[in-house]
């Protein structure tokens, strides 16, 4: 069986599923969506109170959670659709122009 | 076991006895039977299938495309706008190489409106990725739909398969009929057992997703394979059967193509009127002979080549106008694949029959005449003309 983890952009066509079908969850994961990011989220810690809001928000899941806290952004998978800001009570959440990291 | 059945009943019949998991069905002229004779079957509890009416022909293909995917074994039957209706859902199908099958009852497209046969609903989807399987009669278009799954669900193949009849010629007309038993057709057809498939709980699946330019490519390279693979499977798959029925299928009907010099090449039910004027030419000493085309994807190119390769003059006949002001589809096919040989007959393109336009012995005959007429005398004349069509011209 192939997996995606397996298949990438110099893979020929004999190593290919046909039809491009995809043997296994998540694999959203491995692929980078945050390269076509429109605005940049920041994430400043220190004003956060780890409410956790923010994350079911996120259309992206870009938002990690470890032990009941949340942690910087996932900029591989997010857009810069500024929602967690919108909804972040707090001023832990502040967008800046354009798509760079940070 | 012998019956009498029309072209509509027959495929229903085989239906019935393969008894698949899903039908997605809508009706349209002159498929409409296929689903109604099966919606019997189902309400008398003589199948198992899931039966889903729907509410359109993009509906009822896009059902196949979900129950194939699930990992069912899914069919569907239609015609003329109905298979345009499924159009986009048709490529779907193909490049998800989900292998569903489905009866064509070929009429013409709209428009005008016009509800007899022709082959331009098929000819039109004849690049979407379908293996398309034409038949001359009843008995060819029972056969075909049995043979359609095993070549289809094939690993190395894995498309869908569409077989064709005409619209009333085949589909209405009563013909005498071999039937097999149900339980050699199960056999032979076998459980569909898919490698991967959405219900499968072990291992999630996940199914046309979306193929940026770095992968579509590839994509449409493996189904290119795919078609390619299909002729020596329709080939092996037509061995199969004839062990079980005594009928035996190749890619095209060579019919008394022996040292034949002049020879007409077309799909469907007109070959068996090009089958009597062919006898009749050859009692009177004319060296004609027919070509039937069975399989028109995958194109035969190279089988055709050489089977007219001994000839002097082909008369390509379209029961489809492709409006490329070049000729039919069958003759493009055709035509092209002459190219490689080192010495081509010559060659013309007639297309005939279109909206239900009856086609009689002595028009075959006078195709032939016009072939004999050219092999002598090395004069070609038109080569792209129309047949059968109120002219103030004299026309053939």
């Amino acid at each position: 069986m192939i997996r995606a983890q397996d298949i990438n952009e110099n893979s020929p066509w004999q190593d290919l599923t046909p039809g491009g079908e995809i043997y296994e969850p998540g694999t959203a994961r491995l692929f980078n969506t945050g390269s076509w990011r429109t605005n940049t989220p920041v994430f400043h810690e220190e004003a956060c109170k780890h409410c956790m809001l923010c994350v079911p928000f996120c259309p992206d899941s870009a938002i990690p959670v470890k032990d009941g806290k949340r942690l910087d952004f996932d900029y591989m998978h997010c857009k810069g659709c500024g929602i967690c800001e919108e909804v972040c009570p707090f001023p832990a959440i502040t967008m800046l122009t354009g798509g760079a990291a940070k | 076991m012998s019956d009498r059945l029309s072209g509509n009943e027959a495929v229903a019949y085989a239906m019935k006895q393969i008894n698949p998991d899903v039908m997605g069905a809508f009706p349209i002229t002159p498929s409409t039977e296929i689903p109604e004779y099966f919606a019997e079957y189902v309400a008398n509890g003589e199948v198992d299938t899931e039966y889903v009416t729907v509410e359109s022909e993009h509906s009822s293909m896009s059902v196949c495309i979900a129950a194939q995917a699930a990992g069912a074994r899914a069919i569907s039957a239609t015609s003329s706008c109905g298979l345009a209706l499924m159009y986009e859902l048709l490529y779907v199908a193909a490049s998800c190489r989900l292998p569903i099958t489905l009866a064509c009852v070929n009429r013409a497209l709209s428009g005008p409106i016009n509800i007899n046969a022709d082959h331009s609903d098929s000819m039109g989807a004849r690049d979407s990725g379908w293996i398309q399987i034409y038949a001359e009669n009843n008995q060819e278009a029972y056969d075909n739909f049995i043979m359609a799954m095993p070549i289809g669900e094939t690993p190395s193949v894995r498309l869908p398969v569409m077989t064709c009849m005409d619209g009333f010629i085949t589909s209405h007309a009563v013909e005498n009929i071999e039937l097999l038993p149900t339980d050699v057709v199960r056999q032979f057809v076998g459980e569909y057992n898919p490698e991967h498939y959405l219900l499968k709980k072990e291992n999630p699946l996940a199914v046309g997703p979306y193929d940026v330019s770095p992968y579509y490519m590839e994509h449409k390279v493996q189904e290119a394979e795919a078609m390619k693979a299909a002729k020596a499977r329709i080939l092996e798959v037509a061995t199969a059967f004839e062990k079980i029925s005594g009928r035996s299928y190749g890619l095209f009907e060579e019919y008394r193509m022996e040292e034949a010099e002049l020879a007409v090449v077309l799909i469907g039910s007109t070959a068996g009127t090009a089958k009597a004027a062919v006898d009749r030419l050859r009692d009177r000493g004319v060296k004609a002979g027919l070509i039937k085309i069975r399989v028109f994807r995958p194109f035969p190119g190279e089988e055709l080549a050489q089977a007219l390769s001994g000839t002097k003059a082909v008369a390509v006949m379209d029961k489809s106008e492709g409006f490329s002001a070049n000729g039919g589809p069958l003759f493009a096919e055709t035509r092209s694949a002459l190219y490689d040989l080192q010495q081509r007959p010559h060659m013309i393109n007639i297309v005939y029959g279109l909206g239900g336009r009856d086609v009689k012995v002595e028009d075959i005959e006078n195709v032939f005449a016009r072939l004999a007429h050219i092999a002598e005398s090395g004069d070609i004349g038109a080569v792209y003309t129309h047949m059968g069509q109120r002219s103030r011209e004299e026309t053939a």
